[in-house]
């Protein structure tokens, strides 16, 4: 698969998948879209690069062995349900929301922190899973 | 339309079914796929269709006026898509890591944890 | 602060497992921070199992979102309990695990999933919410799929494939179930449901949705028809993972059946009748399975199966004496079954084999164990006033009144039946004379080991021993808590009033 057509384009994709990732990520509270999905998209834009340029080249950009994003998205996502317990004294998961929204983001809340964890949580799962099966194979 | 999705949802667990009951072990997480998907489309069903009306209120009022669309099957749907799909990867691992170490596909050449040692 | 401690043990877990993830590939570290965190785990579950006794039953809306719309978390005085047990049982195999699993495993993540497992186990007791149930089923089989298969041996892979597939078919009849409640229902809150289902006109098809139930959680508990899986896969991953699994994933799943059918499926008697076959023919298979098996830890496999009927037979029969012998039984397996499991892998341990022809002279050898082991074997048998005894008094009278004489006839033969096997595998194992068995070359011997590390293998199983030792001389602390839960569980009223008034 190594054609010189998808590996221009693959670094071009490369940068534009990963952003869009980050909208899909950003707009999902009220529209289609949030952390899963969001994930979802930025993997596969890891997965093209590695097709294009191999395996090799892909954990060399990605500098991190994936398999630690998880405890990391995790650990995230966690402490975005345990800031209620512990600052608000409400239950387990509530959202709370800062007053004022930030200008281009939008009203920041728990649950975006929730979702920035999840997106980090299934990108890490899934280049694991593809790492773990392309280098058995 | 529901009685379409009836007959499609009878048909993956037959299938699902049919496919868990060959001999083969690919067939046998084919077979667990299919019956999956199967159980979804069927929360869907049940979760009555609604065309067209999401369940979302109006600016000005404070209640849904009119039949809405249940938003929690799709939820539900969504949350089981994503554990099988967890299920399936490892199935997919397993299936492969069982046909090296044991060297056959055939489910009734997997006997030694039944036999006496 | 104080009134969300039902949710701590929870927390507990996952903040345990995502610590043990960043600790990836230390393994001295990992061995430290699961043993320390278990005992922290096991301080809150006897706090919330004193709070939920002293306060009634204590409730917690996820996300403020007020029942039954959010996911409620329950705990009531069975949900205490088992979370209690199962913190305890979690405790003694953290510290069993960390002399008994090899470091390669530990590397692989071995302690991480652990909690994982302890993770849904209690969430599964705490949650009240039907689907919510379903996810923490999910949690419990995944990590125990990768617990199952972690080393990657053949006989693992090929248990593991067994094992795999007939939960997964589990879950999703367990989908299928809920798929069908929800479309008679619109809930899927349990107090909720508890309400409306007997509301409902279509008798068939809740008949239909509880028969989907009972097969779902019955391939999980491994009763009667339905229990192929576990003598085939339970063998296989090392004993650490066999007394947990051992200990606690087939009793989730007599926890579900007892939450469901004493709260939302209720007074059907075709329901109760076939209750009552299976859970006769599970005593019969069960203990007939035990006898005939060579494999320490095959017998033990049957054991369990023959036990789980113990508490479907209290669980068919309905009277408040019948559950309360159902719940007492139910505490003292999960502490006598996790305590079994860790015994075969110190057996296996010091002499390098569990087949039972294979094994002798223990008792000449190691006096102190041997009389150590024998206190969890007789407690299994139910030697008065040995834990194993109370309940089958309950089960009994509860079999007498409702004039069940069949069950009668068939406790009494499956507790006859154990008390063969533990006969026969106490003169196999311990009073025969040792045969001579050749030296296994890079086996770590029991005596070869590092004296910390028989301590960290001995300790677990004598906590274990002191608990089941209490729970037998103690009885009558058991006896009480287990009529209250089963008082409880038969006026479930003030679980529901507790579940759908409790708007904070």
């Amino acid at each position: 698969m190594k054609t010189i057509i998808l590996r221009t384009a693959s670094n071009y994709l490369l940068p534009i998948l990963l952003l869009f990732s980050i909208f899909i990520l950003l707009r999902g509270h009220y529209l289609p879209g949030g952390g899963f999905v969001g994930g979802l998209i930025a993997s596969i834009a890891f997965v093209l690069h590695a097709f294009a340029n191999g395996l090799k080249d892909t954990k060399k950009l990605l500098k991190i062995h994936p398999g630690f994003l998880m405890p990391l998205g995790l650990a995230i996502a966690f402490l975005s349900g345990l800031l209620p317990v512990l600052g608000f004294g409400e239950p387990f998961m509530t959202g709370l929301w800062l007053e004022y929204p930030i200008p281009v983001i939008g009203a920041i809340g728990t649950a975006l922190f929730f979702d920035i964890g999840v997106y980090i949580v299934v990108q890490g799962v899934v280049l694991t899973i593809i790492i773990t099966i392309s280098e058995s194979a | 339309m529901e009685f379409l999705l009836a007959i499609i949802t009878g048909l993956l667990y037959a299938a699902g079914l049919y496919m868990m009951m060959r001999r083969s072990l690919v067939k046998l997480i084919l077979g667990l796929i299919i019956i999956g998907n199967g159980a979804n489309l069927l929360i869907f069903l049940l979760g009555r269709i609604t065309k067209g009306s999401p369940p979302i209120i109006g600016e000005h009022e404070k209640l849904l006026s009119d039949i809405y669309a249940d938003p929690v099957p799709q939820a539900l749907i969504l949350t089981a898509i994503v554990i099988s799909f967890g299920l399936q990867s490892f199935a997919i691992i397993l299936v492969k890591r069982a046909y090296k170490v044991v060297k056959t596909d055939d489910l009734d050449k997997m006997k030694a944890t039944d036999e006496e040692v | 602060m104080m009134q969300q401690l039902l949710i701590y043990p929870l927390l507990l877990q996952l903040f345990l497992s995502i610590v043990l993830m960043f600790a990836w590939g230390k393994v001295n570290l990992q061995r430290i921070i699961s043993i320390v965190g278990s005992i922290v785990g096991l301080v809150f579950s006897g706090m919330l199992l004193y709070q939920v006794l002293t306060q009634g039953t204590q409730t917690m809306q996820a996300g403020n979102w007020a029942a039954p719309f959010g996911i409620t978390f329950v705990a009531d005085a069975f949900a205490a309990t088992l979370v209690l047990l199962t913190s305890l049982a979690g405790l003694a195999v953290s510290c069993y695990s960390s002399a008994s699993i090899i470091p390669a495993r530990i590397r692989f993540g071995y302690f991480s999933i652990f909690h994982f497992l302890v993770l849904g186990l209690i969430g599964a007791f705490l949650t009240g919410d039907i689907f919510n149930l379903y996810v923490w089923f999910e949690i419990i089989i995944i990590s125990s799929f990768v617990l199952i298969t972690l080393g990657g041996e053949k006989a693992q892979i090929e248990g593991a494939v067994k094992y795999f597939t007939l939960n997964f078919l589990a879950s999703i009849i367990f989908l299928t179930a809920i798929a069908v409640l929800y479309g008679l229902t619109g809930s899927l809150n349990m107090a909720d449901l508890a309400v409306l289902v007997p509301k409902l006109e279509n008798k068939t098809l809740v008949d239909v949705a509880a028969i989907l139930f009972l097969i779902g959680f019955g391939i999980k508990s491994a009763v009667f028809p339905l229990y192929f899986w576990l003598p085939a896969s339970y063998h296989t991953p090392p004993s650490a993972v066999q007394a947990i699994f051992g200990g606690l994933l087939t009793k989730v799943g007599v926890y579900a059946l007892i939450r469901i059918f004493s709260l939302v499926f209720l007074g059907d008697s075709f329901l109760q009748e076939t209750l009552i076959v299976i859970a006769v023919l599970t005593l019969f298979s069960g203990g007939i399975g035990a006898l005939v098996q060579k494999n320490l830890r095959k017998v033990f496999s049957y054991l369990i199966i023959c036990h789980i009927g113990f508490m479907i037979v209290g669980l068919a029969m309905f009277t408040e004496v019948a559950l309360a012998g159902a719940v007492f039984y139910l505490i003292h397996d999960i502490v006598i079954k996790t305590n079994l499991f860790m015994i075969s892998g110190l057996i296996y341990r010091i002499k390098g084999t569990v087949q039972l022809d294979k094994l002798g002279g223990l008792y000449d050898k190691y006096p102190k164990l041997s009389l150590l082991m024998l206190i969890p074997l007789l407690s299994l048998v139910g030697i008065p006033p040995l834990s194993g005894f109370w309940p089958k008094i309950s089960l009994f009278l509860a079999a007498y009144d409702t004039q069940n004489y069949l069950v009668v006839g068939m406790v009494v033969f499956a507790s006859l039946l154990t008390l063969i096997v533990v006969a026969k595998l106490w003169a196999e194992a311990f009073w025969k004379k040792d045969a001579e068995l050749p030296e296994r070359s890079h086996f770590l011997y029991f005596d070869k080991l590092w004296i910390s590390r028989r301590i960290q293998f001995i300790a677990p199983i004598v906590l274990l021993t002191l608990v089941s030792l209490y729970i037998g001389f103690g009885a009558e602390h058991i006896q009480q808590l287990s009529t209250r839960i089963a008082d409880e569980l038969i006026n479930h009223k003030q679980y529901i009033d507790a579940v759908m008034t409790n708007r904070n």
